[in-house]
């Protein structure tokens, strides 16, 4: 049997540079065709709901907006066993935790992939409810897709570029592709796009205590 | 057990135990307590950390549309969110589905309910009742004949299956793997259980990861894919046509259909065997730990779910209704429309409303962040030591009925269902209370045992098995109809926005895995106009309101004895029963890597 290729986005595409993985795999399905032992996957912040996708590929591949504390829009590139402690050494959005648990509980239930690939990227914002990815972090999209295709082609896999390529997603409801989600977005004085400054600095809030 | 329900009856003279954030839920949340001498809890405030971004990202845009981005909002509560958007649309504009998709509907809610309360309990809460630890000191013979005692019928029970299940997991401790179990305090003495338990619960741990990724596959038949399943304003995003023999892409057929059929026997066999057995030998060994009730037993809400008659609530399974007071003798009716019944209150949330505005119902709610601390808070705003809970002090508004704070969820759900004289539901508590009676030796009533955090357990169980028995009813009848000739799965009469009014408003409402969920839409020039969602982690982790009321989690900690306060078990163990989802309720990020939940006494 072949080997089984997962490339799972993860993340929450509401939360601007937050949506950076699912957009990942939002293009590679929109530029390429996969033989059937390739799955994309949309995974939003699912958690430990991804546990089977995980169980039943060979090579897993992750695009993923993760906090390394370097100049935003920085890309790195990790491997292996190096993966599940990225993914929770620094963590800055709840679906990390998620994740590193959904690669704990596999190797614990069985079915730990073998071989691992996470391109993670830098995020400039995230505290923009409603916003899309910020222009360092979508200049990423291709790079991270190149970093992708290359590590398939060393393994003998090389999808076919489409004709033509598709407007929607396939993987998420059209509404949410890209060009519609950032078309549709409501005004700023509509709507408030901003957090807890706890977490985030805030000038909207700190407007507010004084 | 007498819990004082109202600030104004609080003692916060003792230590401030500060757990932040709390693990294991979905999303962000803090908790503060107070514990007196006996380190008895005394005082509890909780705290949602963020807030929710779900409203103001909506306005503007299409009305359908809105369900696909409710989907996102939080990674465990997908589809119920999906499912009650459709139906506030529906309602604005006066939609009604055809009764295939009110069918398939029940299929797919009751699917994520099973999948939703499996994956809580063998996942999430479990852990505060097994030591995994201790299961590896477990005899793997005894534990099979543990199993065999807890229930006959299951057939993994063999002690070579438990021996295979210990190795596994003495190994996967011994790699120091970080993750599953590293955030326990396992050497404390608040767990109980025997070592065979422990091992059992294990192993059911993994079984329970088997099952979950079946019953999921209903999702991917109705709803096209899973995760985010498709939904559908007018009905469901699916076609169906019996003499088709097409595979995966394919409108919905008798093998996909037959599919369906097997994933809810294994669901029902699973639950009847393995979880509702597994949580009455839990009660049975915790049966002195009767702590958690707090609002339980008193202020009680359900909006009601999964309606027999398309259109008739007095036919719903589970029932809608109110109770308060503790007043089990009568159940009031609910109005999800009424601006009189349901009103969201600021006054301890970090927002603001106009001058003069009290409390607002969801149609005209308005979220409008206001952070500010009260004068005896401790730390800054970039770094909170203790809150001031006499005055702001969450992200989570303040949701009333009728101005009381209410519970929600399976228990509120199954109290008011039993109350109500729905049959079903009084065969399967009677049942219970007497398995844990006779395991016991206790002779406990309803009201001694059901408003508690053990009683919270059990009735997501017991609502487990409510749903798979019923969904082969539901089964049935969609076959039944199909086969008499309907085939429609949606009404899309009015989907053109050219057929809408000018303005429309609209309520969709669903009793979800954690209790009472509310959309309210209002819709303008085919727009959404406002959006406002009152989901159940809102009630249940609601702080005060102005007149001192407490909320549901805060009530379910008090008079709680803690073994170590520094290990917050007992914490942990009674907000997990409600099964919080802070996602939901506010909008989370968390600022760090931590996972181990730090815990400050002061």
């Amino acid at each position: 049997m072949d080997k089984q290729f997962l490339i799972l986005g993860i993340g929450n595409l509401l939360w601007a540079d937050e949506g950076f993985g699912v957009r990942c795999v939002e293009y590679l399905n929109q530029h390429f065709e996969f033989p059937a032992n390739v799955e994309l996957l949309d995974g939003g912040t699912q958690g430990l709901y991804l546990v089977q996708h995980v169980q039943a590929c060979d090579v897993l591949m992750v695009f993923d907006a993760i906090d390394y504390g370097l100049e935003p829009g920085t890309m790195k590139i990790i491997r292996d066993d190096d993966v599940p402690k990225f993914m929770g050494a620094k963590k800055m959005s709840l679906h990390q935790t998620g994740f590193q648990e959904v690669l704990a509980t596999a190797e614990f239930a069985g079915g730990y992939p073998d071989e691992l690939l996470l391109v993670g990227v830098q995020p400039e914002a995230l505290e923009d409810f409603g916003g899309s990815l910020r222009d360092v972090v979508r200049a990423q999209i291709e790079p991270a897709v190149k970093v992708v295709l290359d590590f398939m082609a060393e393994r003998g896999l090389v999808p076919q570029r489409r004709e033509q390529v598709l407007d929607s997603t396939e993987l998420s409801p059209n509404q949410l592709a890209m060009a519609d989600y950032e078309a549709g977005r409501p005004a700023e004085d509509a709507a408030c796009r901003r957090g807890d400054i706890r977490f985030i600095p805030s000038t909207c809030l700190q407007g507010d205590s004084n | 057990m007498n819990t004082p329900l109202n600030a104004s009856q609080l003692d916060n003279s003792g230590r401030r135990v500060v757990v932040d954030p709390v693990t294991r839920i979905e999303g962000h949340m803090r908790c503060e307590v107070n514990v007196d001498s006996n380190n008895i809890i005394r005082n509890a405030v909780s705290t949602g950390t963020m807030w929710r971004g779900l409203e103001v990202i909506l306005k503007g845009r299409d009305p359908r549309d809105a369900w696909a981005f409710v989907e996102r909002i939080c990674g465990v509560c997908t589809g119920t969110h999906a499912l009650t958007s459709v139906r506030a649309v529906e309602d604005a504009l006066g939609i009604q589905i055809p009764l295939n998709a009110h069918l398939i509907r029940h299929l797919m809610d009751k699917t994520l309910q099973v999948h939703d309360h499996i994956v809580h309990f063998y996942h999430l809460h479990a852990l505060d009742w097994v030591n995994p630890v201790n299961a590896l000191k477990a005899d793997p013979k005894a534990t099979s004949e543990l199993q065999k005692m807890v229930s006959p019928a299951h057939a993994k029970s063999s002690p070579g299956y438990f021996r295979d299940v210990q190795n596994r997991l003495k190994k996967f401790v011994q790699s120091g793997q970080l993750g599953l179990f590293a955030n326990g305090y396992w050497d404390n003495p608040a767990y109980k259980l025997p070592p065979e338990a422990d091992l059992m619960a294990v192993a059911h741990y993994l079984e329970a990861l088997d099952l979950q990724k079946e019953i999921v596959k209903i999702h991917t038949i109705f709803g096209g894919k899973n995760p985010h399943p498709n939904y559908l304003v007018g009905g469901v995003a699916c076609a169906i046509n019996l003499d088709d023999v097409g595979a995966s892409g394919a409108p919905v057929n008798m093998v996909s259909l037959n599919f369906v059929l097997q994933r809810i026997q294994e669901a029902r066999e699973f639950t009847k065997n393995v979880y509702l057995p597994d949580v009455l030998a839990v009660a049975g060994i915790y049966k002195d730990w009767l702590y958690g009730g707090g609002l339980a037993g008193q202020n009680m809400l359900s909006y009601g779910t999964y309606t027999q008659v398309p259109g008739d609530k007095s036919t719903d399974l589970l029932p809608a209704g109110a109770i308060v007071n503790g007043n089990w003798d009568e159940v009031l009716p609910v109005d999800v429309r009424d601006p009189e019944q349901i009103q969201e209150f600021v006054d301890h949330s970090w927002y603001s409303y106009a001058d003069g505005v009290k409390g607002l119902h969801p149609w005209d709610g308005d979220t409008s962040p206001n952070f500010e601390l009260g004068p005896n808070t401790k730390g800054t705003k970039t770094d909170i030591k203790e809150l001031d809970e006499a005055h702001k002090y969450s992200w989570i508004k303040a949701p009333r009925w009728r101005g009381h704070a209410m519970e929600v969820g399976p228990l509120s759900r199954y109290i008011i269902a039993y109350v109500s004289g729905k049959e079903y539901v009084q065969e399967q508590v009677d049942r219970s209370l007497a398995a844990f009676n006779q395991n016991t030796g206790l002779e406990l009533g309803l009201k001694q045992f059901l408003p508690s955090t053990l009683g919270r357990t059990l009735a997501r169980a017991l609502e487990c098995e409510l749903c798979c028995d019923t969904m082969l009813d539901d089964w049935q009848a969609l076959i039944n109809n199909i086969k008499a000739g309907d085939r429609s799965t949606a009404n899309v009469e009015k989907w053109d926005p050219s057929t809408w009014p000018k303005e429309a408003k609209g309520v969709g409402i669903n009793e979800a895995p954690r209790g009472a969920l509310g959309h309210w839409i209002k819709i303008k020039d085919g727009k959404i106009e406002n959006y406002q969602a009152i989901v159940p982690t809102t009630w249940n982790g609601s702080p005060r309101d102005a007149q001192g009321n407490i909320g549901a989690f805060e009530a379910s900690l008090l008079n709680t004895p803690m073994e170590r306060p520094e290990e917050p078990v007992e914490i942990l163990r009674t907000l997990h029963s409600f099964d919080p989802c802070l996602a939901c309720s506010t909008h989370v990020m968390s600022e760090d890597g931590q996972q181990m939940s730090q815990v400050k006494i002061r």
